[in-house]
């Protein structure tokens, strides 16, 4: 079981502080960022084996991908990842820590490395409603 | 995404459970060696007997793997419920450089941070007495993230004899004495002529003098070389030091 299995006991830890003394986990709805490539089924098992652990009851379990949008700070061009560029190996590694797109990726209009990952980096929990 | 709505800091505290003692090497001065002293006490400590992790947090200019002479291309960590660091020369060594390889890792600030939450969300330590910690100079996001996301820190400083080490160190030393950290102690680092100054400041601060390196021109040659940095004389110094170290660990 691969790395998105550490990323579930995340959430699932999270889930859990959130619910108190409550029981049902109504809907959980989780953003998963274009960049880091997460494997949504793996999640979604490791996610319901883990919380189930947990003798939480999952009722909806939702996953929204948002797309990348980088955003140079040195000539403010802001423009959509196209994951096509990177080779299988890069895509790993910015799969494991999605900062490191700094080391393979430049602006595309004025080559800087100094841009900021504006939405669709990682993992975050978007709605959590709980009864 | 603010601090208490971000999953990951939920499961750091469960990755170092299992750790005994975490000693970040610090100094708010740069080229005073912490890289060296993080990455030759592992390895004396793994000669000790004791289960022992290195984490390079360094993660802009990270360069623990060049001292340990490895190719971060080569050596993956394995992916298991996360990943668990490989076994380098016996220590459980864990470093972005595995996934940035060579290549510049310019980051913001916050990015920074991203980075070692991430790091210590995904990383499966497993049992060890002592996990070393490299950090770099400053006192900025690595040196705070120390502080804030490990459970009973136990820095170790160092420091060279040099007036600007001396008071940059000591900047550090208050910000760690007024957050009630449990400081390990402070190593003098690259010693030409012996001017007890480390020493008084150890007395003022209440911290433990942990022995002097002579400065070794000899060390920088050995570099990525395991046996020949264990024959410098930086590294039988370093001995002494541990050998003072181990007593204070839990």
């Amino acid at each position: 079981m691969v790395h998105e299995w550490a990323l579930a006991e995340a959430i699932a830890g999270y889930v859990r502080e959130y619910m108190g003394e409550h029981k049902i986990l109504k809907k959980l709805t989780i953003s998963l960022g274009e960049l880091q490539s997460i494997d949504r089924e793996i999640l979604d098992f490791a996610l319901k084996e883990i919380l189930k652990s947990m003798g939480i009851t999952v009722g909806e379990l939702n996953y929204e991908v948002e797309e990348a949008v980088l955003r140079c700070r040195k000539c403010g061009f802001e423009w959509k990842l196209h994951k096509k560029l990177f080779s299988e190996e890069v895509l790993e590694a910015i799969h494991f820590v999605p900062e490191v797109i700094h080391s393979y990726y430049k602006c595309p209009r004025c080559g800087s490395r100094d841009f900021d990952i504006v939405r669709g980096r990682g993992l975050r929990i978007k709605e959590i409603l709980v009864e | 995404m603010s601090f208490k709505d971000d999953p990951r800091l939920m499961v750091i505290g469960d990755r170092l459970r299992s750790v005994r003692n975490i000693v970040p090497i610090m100094s708010s001065k740069g080229g005073v060696g912490k890289t060296l002293v993080a990455s030759l006490l592992a390895l004396v400590s793994v000669e000790n007997g004791l289960r022992t992790g290195l984490l390079d947090l360094d993660v802009t200019n990270p360069t623990t793997h060049i001292v340990l002479g490895i190719d971060p291309s080569k050596v993956k960590p394995i992916e298991e419920k996360g990943i668990i660091p490989p076994s380098i020369h016996g220590i459980r060594f864990m470093t972005i450089a595995y996934y940035s390889l060579e290549n510049p890792v310019p980051l913001r600030g916050y990015e920074i941070d991203d980075v070692i939450r991430e790091i210590l969300a995904i990383t499966q330590w497993g049992g060890l007495d002592i996990l070393f910690i490299d950090t770099p100079p400053g006192l900025s996001d690595e040196s705070l993230d120390v502080l804030t996301y490990f459970t009973n820190p136990r820095p170790l400083i160092v420091s060279t004899p040099s007036p600007l080490s001396i008071r940059s160190v000591e900047r550090l030393l208050t910000l760690l004495v007024e957050q009630g950290i449990n400081i390990l102690g402070v190593v003098e680092n690259m010693v030409v002529r012996v001017t007890g100054h480390i020493r008084d400041l150890c007395r003022r601060y209440g911290v433990k003098y942990l022995g002097q390196i002579p400065y070794d021109p000899g060390v920088d040659i050995a570099i990525g070389n395991i046996e020949d940095l264990r024959n410098t004389k930086f590294y039988k110094h370093l001995m002494e030091s541990f050998n003072i170290l181990r007593t204070m660990l839990i």
